[in-house]
């Protein structure tokens, strides 16, 4: 594969300009009960059903931390080749909304759980490392439905309390393509370390997204914006490409652009300034009385280290090494902790090459077109490793490989049984072959005779009349090599 | 450090407390001679001083990942500001 160049630039009139841009991703822990009250965090419960006297702030309730959350934000900073920092302390980030009981958000700020940090984005133009800041915890708040009732908003405090790991990258992106990158990585490294589900359409990963613009070649950054809660990759590739542009206009405009938050419309595909965020910034805070910092030793954090799974950079490495991919094809492979074991078990029993082939290939697309999961997949790994070790073995063509796998997917049987119920097996014996050409030969005499005049375009011609006479099932280089000699005789 | 009236007026709509027009200028007397008494503390140097977060000389307590609490949604709505079922309902809020 050749390299290609990294090109994304907004062109203005008066000049090409960079978009810089830090994610501040909002990724739910996977936990049972929430970081600091014993409700369960289970979605899709009834409204209000998974709330505590805790989540929704009576007073005098005293919160206690979640041991596991601990630990996941650990789990996570370590995956993310991250400092874990020994010593942490709880703050109280005060603002007021309808969904937030408390008047503040229990969160981290001077001292987070996790420090520096860095993630391996592979890109068409070659790997791009990406700067993480920091890693804290903190409290999700509960969910407002606006549109239920014209004149009341209702309020829902299941959500209320659950734990989030908040990772925050440095302004080290450049492009839509890069955050798409990004946000996949960063999800399936939470994945391997089953540390967050990364559902987006449940919420469990979203995003604030910072963009700013300069001259190419600028060494200082512009003023940025920030885009609150985005909840899609896709809307958060749209929300840069609007804003960046707008930031553009207003500076060839000679404007000054406002350092504000903003919110995506994703019906207008338009950012707007969110005014009664004006004072969001002023949050006060300040260590929560209610918490002692956070001590945590060293043994732990190495027992955490030790029983850390394979992630999927080491992964990538082993496949390229151990099965002979690709990088290209070993990167699909890790992207989802379910897919290389899928692949693992398939090489474990069959070629190794072609198993990353087929795979890619017909399942793939089998899965997406039916919007199924690997894990859900109609043909298991163990069928599917005899379907490749038959192609392999030249048992069956790859074309009528295509039919016996088609015949997996409606029925679920191996492939043993559905090539010798169904007679699919590759005809390879050279006479019969040899016989058959023959036969067809003879019956084509005006056409032999012009191929060997020189129409030699007619030599497929005669493969498609094997391969209808054998029904699919002659073995294709014996064909040729057989049809050939035959011609030429 | 000193306050002036704006600066009141911010730090109370920050924290929902309505203020008295009237009281503003009493309560901006009041804060500074307040903050001018806190003030004294800057005579200090602490530059090497870590920030106290707690007297007690402990960490954490934590307690272990199990559901045991919730499922008592009648008892905490009786606190919404109006009567229904599944919610909490407040007067509209919306961007």
């Amino acid at each position: 594969m050749s390299k290609e160049k990294f090109d994304y630039f907004i062109k203005g009139e008066k000049g090409k300009y960079e978009v810089v841009i830090g994610l501040e991703v909002h990724a739910q822990v996977l936990s049972k009960s929430k970081l600091f009250s014993g409700s369960s965090t289970k979605f899709g419960a009834d409204p209000n059903n998974q709330v505590s006297l805790i989540d929704s702030a009576f007073p005098g309730m005293l919160p206690v931390i979640n041991e596991e959350c601990i630990k996941q934000a650990v789990r996570t900073g370590l995956g993310l080749n991250a400092k874990i920092n020994n010593y942490s302390v709880f703050d109280r980030k005060n603002y007021f909304y309808a969904d937030l009981p408390q008047g503040y958000q229990i969160s981290q700020y001077k001292n987070p759980i996790v420090g520096e940090g860095k993630v391996l984005l592979d890109m068409p133009y070659g790997s791009k490392e990406i700067g993480i800041e920091r890693l804290h915890l903190e409290q999700d708040a509960g969910k407002s439905i606006h549109d239920m009732d014209p004149s009341n908003t209702y309020v829902d405090l299941n959500r209320s309390g659950i734990a989030l790991m908040e990772i925050v990258s440095k302004p080290d992106l450049r492009s839509p393509d890069e955050v798409n990158a990004y946000i996949k990585k960063l999800r399936s490294i939470m994945r391997y370390l089953g540390t967050c589900d990364g559902n987006m359409q449940e919420g469990s990963l979203r995003a604030d997204v910072n963009v700013s613009v300069r001259k190419e070649g600028d060494k200082n950054f512009g003023t940025r914006c920030e885009i609150k809660n985005v909840n899609s990759i896709k809307f958060m590739q749209m929300a840069i490409e609007y804003e960046a542009a707008r930031q553009v206009e207003l500076i060839e405009n000679g404007k000054k652009i406002d350092q504000e938050t903003r919110l995506f419309d994703t019906k207008k595909n338009e950012t707007r300034s969110m005014r009664s965020k004006e004072d969001a910034h002023d949050y006060r805070y300040f260590p929560d009385p209610d918490l002692l910092p956070l001590k945590l030793e060293q043994k732990l954090i190495d027992d955490l280290k030790k029983s850390l799974p394979e992630l999927p950079d080491k992964k990538k490495e082993r496949f390229v090494k151990e099965y002979g991919l690709n990088a290209y094809e070993a990167n699909v492979l890790v992207s989802e902790k379910e897919i290389s074991d899928y692949y693992e078990e398939v090489a474990k029993q069959s070629d190794k090459k072609l198993a990353a082939t087929w795979m890619m290939g017909d399942l793939f697309a089998m899965l997406n077109d039916r919007g199924l999961d690997i894990s859900k997949s109609p043909i298991s790994a163990k069928h599917f490793a005899e379907l490749v070790q038959a192609i392999k073995s030249g048992e069956i063509s790859g074309r009528i490989a295509k039919e016996v796998f088609e015949i997996m997917v409606e029925s679920g049987d191996n492939p043993k049984k559905i090539i010798e119920s169904k007679g699919m097996k590759q005809q390879s014996d050279p006479k019969k072959l040899e016989k058959m050409i023959n036969e067809i030969l003879s019956k084509n005499k005006d056409k032999v005779d012009q191929y060997k005049a020189g129409k030699e375009k007619l030599f497929g011609f005669f493969v498609g009349q094997v391969m209808k006479l054998s029904g699919g099932k002659a073995n294709p280089q014996l064909t040729n090599e057989i049809l050939k000699k035959l011609l030429k005789g | 450090m000193s306050l002036d009236k704006e600066k009141i007026k911010h730090v109370a709509k920050l924290a929902r407390i309505s203020v008295d027009e009237a009281k503003v200028e009493s309560l901006t007397k009041d804060l500074n001679s307040i903050f001018k008494f806190i003030e004294q503390l800057n005579e200090l140097n602490t530059d090497k001083v870590e920030p106290l977060t707690s007297i007690l000389n402990q960490s954490l307590r934590s307690r272990k990942d199990e559901i045991s609490d919730g499922k008592i949604r009648d008892k905490i709505l009786k606190n919404s500001p109006k009567e229904n079922e599944e919610f909490f309902v407040v007067p509209k809020v919306v961007e």
